[in-house]
C-alpha cells in the first residue's frame, strides 16, 4: 500500500480484502504481526507498538538533555544553600515541577498525535467510484476537493493522494511523518513528533509547567546569588537597622529568637527600618567646609586674654620706667590707633581701633570732650561682637608695642602731666 | 464468542458481493457522525427504518463519548493534576462508550445485519472514517 504513484484500483479484481487474508493466512502458519509493525507511515514503534514516534527525532534528546542538566544543576547547588537559607519546599516545588515537565515532555512526543489509518483498498475504490465519474483513468486526475456545509458555512475538503481518502476538517498531512493527522497543529522538532488532536494537551501542559519551571529555577539562582553577595548581606543589614560593624561584633546578636530585640535602634518593622535608613531626613553637614577661616578668633576664651593681663601690666610699668618718654611719646604719635585715653577704663581704647581709622578728625574733638563723651561714644560705635572686646585689647596690645604702656591707667595718668607741655599734636591731654 | 467464530467462517465460506461505505458527516462540525443517507445497494437487503435506526444510535453513542460533559472535565482535571498517571489506571470516558459501541453493533449483526447476509464493521477498526457494510453472496449459507 506504500505506493507514491496514483494507480485507480479496480474493484472487481478484489474478491477479499487483502489484509484480512494476509492477517489470517499468517495467524494460521506464524505469530501474528502486530499492525504497528507494517505501519506505513515514517513512524519509529518502541515497546510494541505502545510508543510512537517520528522518524526524525529533531531535537528531542538535546531537549531533554537540557531540562536534566538544568535542574540537575538546581538541585545539587541551589537547593543545599536555599534550603538551610530559606525553606525546605524549594526543592519540593522544583521536584513537583520537574517531574510534570518530564512526563508532558514524554507523553507529548510518545503519543500518537491522531493519524488517520490510510484508507482501505476498498474505501479507495469506493471514493474513486463516486468521484471519477467521467471514465478516463488514463491520467492523474487534478486534486479532488469535496464541499460540504459546516454549521452552515463551506469548507472545502481535500482529497490526500497518500491516504486515499478524503481529509475530514481540520486534518493535515505532515510530510516529515507521512501521515494525516487530525486537527494537525504542527511538526514540533523539540518533541520530535506531530502535534495534533490527540497529544495537544500534553504538548501545552509541556510548555506551560516549563514556564514555570524555568522561572523558578530561574528565581531561585537570583535569590542564592542575592543571598551570598553584597546586595544581600546590605539588604539584611538595612532590613534590621544594623550597621556592619555591629554585625561583626555581634553587638545585638546576644538574644536570639526575635530578630530585633536586642536592637535598641531597631523598630521592629522591616519597612519602618528601610524607611529609616534609606528615605529618612538628610541631616547636614556639619564641618562648614565653605566657610571663611579667621586665624585669631578661632582661639576662644575670655578668661585666658584676663589672665594674660595682669601679668603684663606689672611688666609694662617696669618698662615704662626704664624707657625714655620720648621714645613712648614717638611710638604714640606714630600710632594710628592711639587715642584719648581715660585714666577710667582700659576699654575705652577699644573702640578706637576702628574708629581711628575711618575718621581720625572725629575722633580727636571726641577725646578733648572727656572720659564720658568718649564712653558714650564709645557705646554708641561699638559693634565688636561680645568677647572681641577682650581680643580687641590683645590685638590693641599686639599692633601696637606703645599702647602696652596704655593699658595701665595709672601709668598713663602719671605720665601725662610730664608729656603735656612736650607735645601738643597728637597726645590730647586730658584734663 | 462463538458467535463471531461462525461469523469468520462466513465471511470466509462466504463471496463477498460488495462493500458499502457510509461516510462521515460533517454538517456538525468535526464530531464523529456518519451519514444516514440510505445507500441504494441495500435496498433489497434490509429495511431502511432498521438501517437508519442502527447509524441513529451510533451517532448517539459517538456524541455521548465526545461530549463536553461534567464527567470528562472532571476526568481531564484528575488526569492534568497527576501528570497524566491515571491513565495506568483507570480507562478513559471514551474508551469505555467505545466498548459499548463494540457491543452494540455485535449485537446489531447478530440480530439483524448477519441473517441477512449483511456485516457491519466497526469503525473503529476504519480509523471512525467509515462504517463498512460487507454484502456477502448469498451462497453457502441460509438462514
Amino acid at each position: 500500500m506504500k505506493n507514491c504513484e496514483y494507480q485507480q484500483i479496480d474493484p472487481r479484481a478484489l474478491s477479499v480484502s487483502p489484509l484480512s487474508v494476509q492477517n489470517h493466512a499468517e495467524k494460521k502458519v506464524q505469530r501474528r504481526r502486530r499492525k504497528w509493525e507494517v505501519f506505513p507511515g515514517k513512524n519509529r514503534f518502541f515497546c510494541d507498538g505502545r510508543l510512537i514516534l517520528a522518524r526524525q527525532n529533531g531535537v528531542l534528546p538535546l531537549t531533554l538533555g537540557l531540562i536534566l542538566v538544568t535542574s540537575g544543576l538546581f538541585f545539587a547547588f541551589d537547593c543545599p544553600f536555599l534550603v538551610t537559607h530559606l525553606t525546605v519546599f524549594i526543592p519540593v516545588i522544583g521536584g513537583v515541577l520537574f517531574v510534570f515537565v518530564v512526563t508532558s515532555l514524554l507523553r507529548t512526543s510518545f503519543t500518537d498525535p491522531g493519524i488517520l489509518p490510510r484508507a482501505t483498498a476498498d474505501e479507495a475504490a469506493d471514493i474513486e467510484r463516486q468521484i471519477d465519474s467521467s471514465g478516463s483513468s488514463t491520467y492523474r486526475p487534478p486534486p479532488r476537493t469535496k464541499e460540504i456545509l459546516i454549521n452552515q458555512q463551506v469548507v472545502k475538503l481535500k482529497y490526500c493522494f497518500t491516504c486515499k481518502m478524503f481529509r475530514p476538517p481540520r486534518t493535515s498531512h505532515c510530510s516529515l511523518c507521512d501521515n494525516c493527522v487530525e486537527r494537525f497543529d504542527h511538526h514540533c522538532p523539540w518533541v520530535g513528533n506531530c502535534v495534533g488532536k490527540r497529544n495537544y494537551r500534553y504538548f501545552y501542559s509541556f510548555i506551560i509547567s516549563l514556564s514555570f519551571l524555568t522561572s523558578f529555577i530561574f528565581g531561585c539562582v537570583i535569590t542564592h546569588i542575592t543571598l551570598r553577595s553584597q546586595t544581600g548581606f546590605h539588604t539584611y543589614l538595612v532590613a534590621s537597622n544594623l550597621t556592619t560593624n555591629e554585625d561583626i561584633k555581634g553587638s545585638w546578636s546576644s538574644k536570639r529568637g526575635a530578630e530585633e530585640s536586642g536592637n535598641p535602634y531597631s523598630y521592629n518593622n522591616i519597612i519602618t527600618n528601610c524607611c529609616a535608613t534609606l528615605c529618612g531626613p538628610m541631616p547636614p553637614s556639619l564641618i562648614d567646609r565653605r566657610g571663611f577661616h579667621l586665624p585669631d578668633e578661632v582661639i576662644p576664651v575670655a578668661s585666658a586674654l584676663e589672665m594674660e593681663l595682669p601679668p603684663f601690666t606689672p611688666k609694662s610699668n617696669a618698662n615704662m620706667c626704664t624707657r625714655s618718654t620720648k621714645d613712648v611719646l614717638e611710638r604714640m604719635l606714630h600710632s594710628s590707633d592711639f587715642h584719648g585715653l581715660c585714666p577710667s577704663g582700659i576699654q575705652k581704647t577699644t573702640p578706637l581701633v576702628q574708629e581711628v581709622p575711618r575718621a581720625p578728625a572725629t575722633a580727636e574733638p571726641s577725646l578733648s570732650s572727656g572720659c564720658s563723651r568718649q564712653l558714650a561714644h564709645q557705646a554708641v560705635v561699638d559693634p565688636c561682637p561680645p568677647f572681641s572686646k577682650s581680643n580687641r585689647r590683645d590685638s590693641l596690645h599686639s599692633i601696637n608695642p606703645a599702647f602696652r604702656l596704655a593699658s595701665p591707667s595709672p601709668t598713663l595718668s602719671r605720665s601725662m602731666p610730664v608729656l603735656g607741655d612736650g607735645c601738643a599734636i597728637g597726645f590730647m591731654p586730658q584734663h | 464468542m462463538a458467535e463471531t467464530h461462525s461469523l469468520q467462517d462466513m465471511r470466509q465460506q462466504a463471496a463477498v458481493a460488495a462493500k458499502v461505505f457510509i461516510q462521515r458527516d460533517y454538517t456538525n462540525g468535526t464530531m464523529c457522525q456518519f451519514q444516514t443517507k440510505f445507500p441504494s445497494e441495500l435496498e433489497t437487503k434490509i429495511d431502511k427504518q432498521q438501517f437508519e435506526e442502527t447509524i441513529r444510535t451510533l451517532n448517539n453513542l459517538y456524541a455521548e463519548a465526545e461530549k463536553l460533559g461534567s464527567q470528562s472535565f472532571i476526568e481531564g482535571c484528575l488526569a492534568c493534576l497527576t501528570a497524566y498517571a491515571v491513565f495506568l489506571c483507570m480507562e478513559t470516558h471514551y474508551e469505555k462508550v467505545l466498548k459499548r459501541i463494540a457491543k452494540y453493533i455485535q449485537e446489531q449483526n447478530d440480530k439483524i445485519y448477519a441473517p441477512r447476509g449483511l456485516l457491519l464493521t466497526d469503525p473503529i477498526e476504519r480509523g471512525l472514517r467509515v462504517i463498512e457494510i460487507t454484502i456477502y453472496e448469498d451462497r453457502s449459507f441460509t438462514r
